[in-house]
């Protein structure tokens, strides 16, 4: 029996195993609609393009698998090219099929056509124009397979109306082979680059392990696990890298960075050996590149080669899937801790002379309280997903992440507005577990008109506004290195009644002005069935500390006066 | 230093805009670009002239590698290789001067491929350096138009192959269409 193109996509979505859908309709997406309508597939109905990629991001971040938008031609196509960028910068797989004009209007400046493939070349891993419906099948199977395999990453699916009605046998391909596509688990010479690795870390005095956001994608928190256990080499992570280890372990430095702890800074910066696993040597992360680590040598193991010594040179690559890197190695080095009594006990001292700490501000709520009563009364477990500002930042510093896939955020992008959205898919994705929200107050308004998704759909994300009338960390960054010309950062007056705003969604909006008030709203999120958005009214000049400012090696560290 | 670097790229289309796209989203510099089919016509071979440190020709050769439709990269300056460009030349010539072009043309063993009272046209082909070396000879005479196709280029021994494009199911497909003739 002949199928039609829409029909085919999704029966291949359904072999695919997809369960929701985030988009929305328009023009030439029609078919591919009204073939979803009869569907098992779950069609969740954003606001906006950019709403339904973050929340297939958040949905892929949570659970592994990998989340898919549909959307139509033109300006919606163009509205998902945020949500791809902030995806393909932390090696988020998603599918996003795009409609397109009829192939024969194709370059014609035809209604709502736009050269989507073109777009977004540079912001996903691949992307595809479907030009024959006997390819759909096929096309639709690369895509899953690309997206998900090697360093994961997001790829677009552009999809013309004439095709979606074209009509063919329906075949779906049993494997997939892109001889141009043949993503390495583990490089040829592996075993070779992980006995050396062993051997210096068997050498090392003053070893750190630096973990990123890879480790996470490739399920090793077991094996990471083992080896600082093993070893007693200190661990620090990165933001993308919160959650593969207890931070609340002895072994923990927290995070490093320009928001790190002084101990993770002050560790890498001494470190002999620094095993670099599933990270990038992002700049957030190494500070001045030149200054980096000046006497370690470096291990990194990666699954993309081009990740390597593409800022920092690595002395032992180690081209391979994280996960079986670190087992191997385990496997190495057992019962042969490098003698490192001194450095653990220097690690202790800097530990204990500059403990995370947050400015007291009185009778006023520090953001930084607000999380950490949200990490305790969630014990810890909760799935935590933020926007980007100072509120990101102290999430990572004071939650107390301790197990992967809990920390959800736009490390690399920096996507403002990517909080609350991503949120939504991750309570989809996890309906059983709680999923908290931490915002603040500019980010929330870019894209909280998914208030309306979450309401509908009943989605019970608890949201947490961190309000305090700025831009906060363009503010910070004012104050500090531009004389306190807050130039553009000042929105308070500009913010609506956010009570009133979620209230008018038929949201539960609960408003928190004094420190005693913070906890028994926490509480009442937590316990409340629906979506909750709680606007706490924070201190409003607190600054994220420690800070290392941009250029500036990591040890040189600025605190609070 | 001057790398060449060769690509066996799927000939799909769009895949020059994305070879194009990373070099030029990742501030690398080409100094010539050619691009043609190769003896199987579903493969192209990019021959890419690039500058850049160790580094920077690591990185980009990586990056290549990465690209989706990307099947092999081979940087071939440290090889024994063969690399020859054409370039098309017209220069003004009359009576006087004819005679001294004449003679650069045959010292470099290049063709007049057309000729007018007003000029000749000019093809050589051959490495860079003899390439340059003609052009500055012939840069004192009336150079009008000078079009050069970039140098394309292979290593003498061993050959850049792409793997079969169904990997090791060849002969799965064979015996589908012989089930099918039947």
């Amino acid at each position: 029996m002949k199928l039609t193109g829409a029909e085919i996509l999704i029966k291949c979505l359904e072999k695919e195993g997809v369960e929701h859908i985030f988009g929305l309709p328009g023009g030439v997406i029609l078919p591919t609609y009204d073939v979803l309508y009869d569907s098992k597939i779950k069609l969740i109905l954003t606001k906006h393009e950019q709403g339904a990629t973050h929340m297939a991001d958040g949905y892929t971040r949570a659970t592994g698998r990998p989340g898919v938008c549909l959307v139509t031609s033109g300006p919606a196509a163009t509205n998902t090219v945020t949500g791809l960028a902030t995806a393909y910068m932390d090696s988020v797989p998603l599918v996003c099929i795009t409609g397109q004009v009829t192939t024969n209007a194709i370059g014609s400046d035809a209604f709502q056509e736009v050269d989507i493939v073109g777009i977004t070349r540079p912001v996903t891993k691949h992307n595809f124009l479907i030009k024959d419906v006997r390819d759909i099948a096929r096309i639709v199977r690369e895509a899953f397979y690309i997206a998900t395999t090697g360093k994961p990453g997001p790829v677009l699916i552009d999809f013309p109306v004439d095709i979606s009605r074209a009509k063919t046998e329906f075949v779906w391909p049993k494997d997939v082979f892109i001889r141009s596509y043949q993503p390495q688990v583990e490089c040829p010479g592996v075993e070779e680059q992980i006995l050396k690795a062993a051997g210096l870390i068997r050498g090392s005095k003053r070893p750190v392990l630096y973990v990123g956001g890879g480790a996470i994608i490739s399920g090793a928190g077991k094996e990471i696990r083992e080896f600082v256990e093993k070893t007693g080499i200190p661990i620090t992570t990165t933001i993308l890298g919160l959650g593969i280890f207890p931070e609340t372990h002895e072994s923990s430095l927290r995070m490093l960075g320009m928001h790190g702890t002084h101990f993770a800074n002050y560790a890498v910066q001494n470190s002999d050996v620094l095993i670099g696993v599933g990270a990038r040597f992002d700049d957030r992360v190494t500070g001045n590149v030149a200054k980096f680590a000046p006497h370690a040598k470096i291990i990194h193991i990666d699954i993309d080669p081009s990740s390597i010594s593409k800022t920092v040179r690595a002395n032992v690559p180690v081209v391979s899937d994280v996960k079986k890197a670190v087992a191997k190695l385990n496997g190495l080095i057992s019962d042969k801790r490098p003698d490192m009594k001194e450095w653990l006990t220097q690690i202790a001292v800097w530990k204990q002379k500059h403990p995370m700490k947050y400015e007291n501000v009185g009778q006023k709520i520090h953001p930084a309280y607000v999380i950490e009563r949200i990490g305790e009364l969630t014990k810890h477990q909760a799935i935590v997903v933020t926007g980007v500002g100072q509120h990101q930042m102290w999430t990572a510093q004071w939650y107390q992440f301790n197990r992967p896939r809990t920390m959800l955020t736009s490390g690399g992008l920096g996507t403002m507005g990517y909080g609350f959205p991503a949120a939504i898919g991750a309570q989809l994705g996890k309906p059983e577990e709680t999923v908290v929200c931490i915002e603040g107050d500019g980010s929330f308004q870019m894209t909280m008109t998914e208030l309306a998704t979450a309401a509908y759909n009943k989605v019970p994300v608890k949201a947490f506004i961190l309000d305090n009338g700025y831009y906060g960390m363009v503010r910070q960054w004012q104050q500090l290195f531009y004389k306190g010309r807050y130039s553009g950062s000042v929105i308070g007056p500009t913010n609506p009644d956010f009570v009133k705003l979620v209230g008018a969604y038929g949201i539960l909006a609960l408003k928190v002005r004094q420190k005693k008030d913070v906890i028994p709203a926490i509480k009442k999120a937590l316990a409340h069935k629906g979506p909750v958005v709680v606007q706490c009214l924070v201190s409003r000049e607190a600054n994220v500390y420690p800070m290392v400012a941009a250029g500036n090696a990591l040890d040189q560290i600025m605190d609070m006066a | 230093m001057q790398h060449t670097i060769s690509v066996l790229v799927e000939n799909h289309f769009g895949v020059l805009a994305r070879v194009a796209g990373l070099f030029s989203a990742r501030g690398f510099n080409i100094d010539s670009l050619a691009v043609g089919e190769t003896q199987d016509p579903e493969v192209s071979r990019m021959t890419v002239i690039a500058k850049g440190d160790d580094r920077v020709v690591e990185q980009i050769m990586k990056q290549l590698n990465k690209l989706v439709d990307v099947i092999r990269v081979e940087d071939l300056t440290a090889k024994d290789m063969i690399a020859r460009e054409l370039v098309l030349i017209k220069v003004g010539a009359n009576a006087t001067n004819r005679n001294d072009i004449m003679h650069i043309i045959n010292t470099f063993r290049a063709k007049i491929v057309d000729a007018s009272s007003e000029s000749l046209t000019i093809e050589v082909t051959g490495n860079e350096g003899k390439i340059d070396a003609m052009l500055e000879l012939l840069r004192p005479f009336d150079l009008k138009e000078v079009v050069r196709t970039g140098q394309v280029a292979m290593a003498r021994r061993g050959e850049l192959k792409a793997p079969s494009k169904c990997g090791g199911k060849v002969a799965v497909s064979k015996k589908v269409t012989k089930s099918k003739r039947k």
